[in-house]
């Protein structure tokens, strides 16, 4: 089967984006990312921190991801364009995860800082893989921009809720014809085949591994449940009813 | 001297001093670091040259896990 995951005109063979945040340690966090088979991962940029942990890039380098850096923490366009910028000299590459908060308590998307920050970086040549709320209209909208990707919130970030609105994550697969990554909320391996299912190309988590009792074991589920999820949105389910319909004949049956 | 502040901590500095010379004299990362004065960001590649001003405030950052 031709199931080819481009994003941005780069070719994955892996529909599992993991983000690096939460790890306890990097030794924890690369034995999951290779668990994981992903070859995309987030990371974000602060102020240089003498008593942090080096090698943060060693660790990435070794396990051959493609880097995706973050505009975690910004409230506003002209702080995550900024923060965009600094993140290409830093790591050589124009690919960004545009997140533009708009509220500390559920860390969802401020929708009018978003836009206004996806049409600059787009202008300025940017891949721009916006993280955005459920809402199908917003993400149309960002696709319209030329954004590579809409990454619609499943529940907000680190809640393990899952996906709320289903209803409204298959609803933007329908307005967008970019790449769909569900990104935040995900909190066991069935709410990531939940998004294949639902027709999301990918799905993008972190906390759920990172922070999870075993994330080497998470990261493995999580690698099977989008191949999963994937492979059943592809196959054409059976429709759903409200009665039993007999999967063995009733022709046939002896009488006594 | 010159004063400049970097990561929100006052720093005397020497005069002419430049962003390069600046990041030889702190514990920074081989690679993955950016740099923005006053807000506005300044390229690696403009490092050797971006002569620091007294009150400057200077960002160096580099990676860390997120996302």
């Amino acid at each position: 089967m031709d199931d080819r995951f481009v994003l941005g005109g780069v070719e994955f063979g892996s529909r599992l984006i993991l983000g690096t945040g939460g790890a306890s340690s990097l030794h924890v966090l690369e034995q999951a990312l290779l668990a994981g088979g992903t070859e995309l991962i987030t990371l974000a940029l602060r102020r240089i921190d003498p008593g942090l942990p080096a090698g943060l890039l060693d660790v990435l380098e070794r396990c051959g991801v493609r880097l995706l850096p973050n505009t975690a923490g910004c409230y506003t366009a002209a702080d995550a364009v900024r923060t965009a910028h600094l993140a290409r000299d830093a790591f050589d590459t124009d690919w960004i995860k545009l997140e533009v908060i708009g509220d500390d308590r559920t860390l969802l998307p401020d929708a009018v800082e978003l836009l206004r920050a996806a049409e600059r970086l787009v202008d300025d040549g940017f891949t721009v893989l916006p993280y955005t709320t459920d809402d199908p209209v917003l993400a149309r909208r960002l696709a319209d921009l030329g954004c590579a990707a809409v990454m619609p919130a499943g529940a907000p970030i680190g809640s393990g809720l899952g996906i709320s609105n289903p209803h409204h994550i298959a609803l933007i697969r329908e307005a967008v014809r970019c790449p769909v990554i569900l990104d935040a909320g995900i909190g066991t391996a069935s709410d990531a085949a939940r998004a294949m299912e639902l027709g999301c190309d990918a799905v993008l988590l972190a906390s759920a591994v990172t922070r999870a009792a075993d994330p080497v074991a998470m990261a493995t589920a999580m690698r099977h449940a989008v191949i999963a999820g994937r492979l059943a949105s592809q196959a054409g389910r059976i429709p759903v009813r409200r009665h039993a319909l007999a999967s063995t004949p009733a022709d046939g049956l002896p009488t006594w | 001297m010159i004063t400049v502040v970097v990561n929100d901590r006052p720093r005397p500095t020497r005069r002419g001093e430049t962003v390069a010379d600046l990041l030889a004299t702190l514990d920074v990362p081989p690679r993955g670091v950016a740099v923005a004065v006053n807000g506005e960001v300044v390229r690696r590649t403009d490092w050797p040259a971006h002569r620091l001003l007294d009150g400057d405030r200077v960002e160096v950052l580099t990676a860390v896990q997120g996302g």
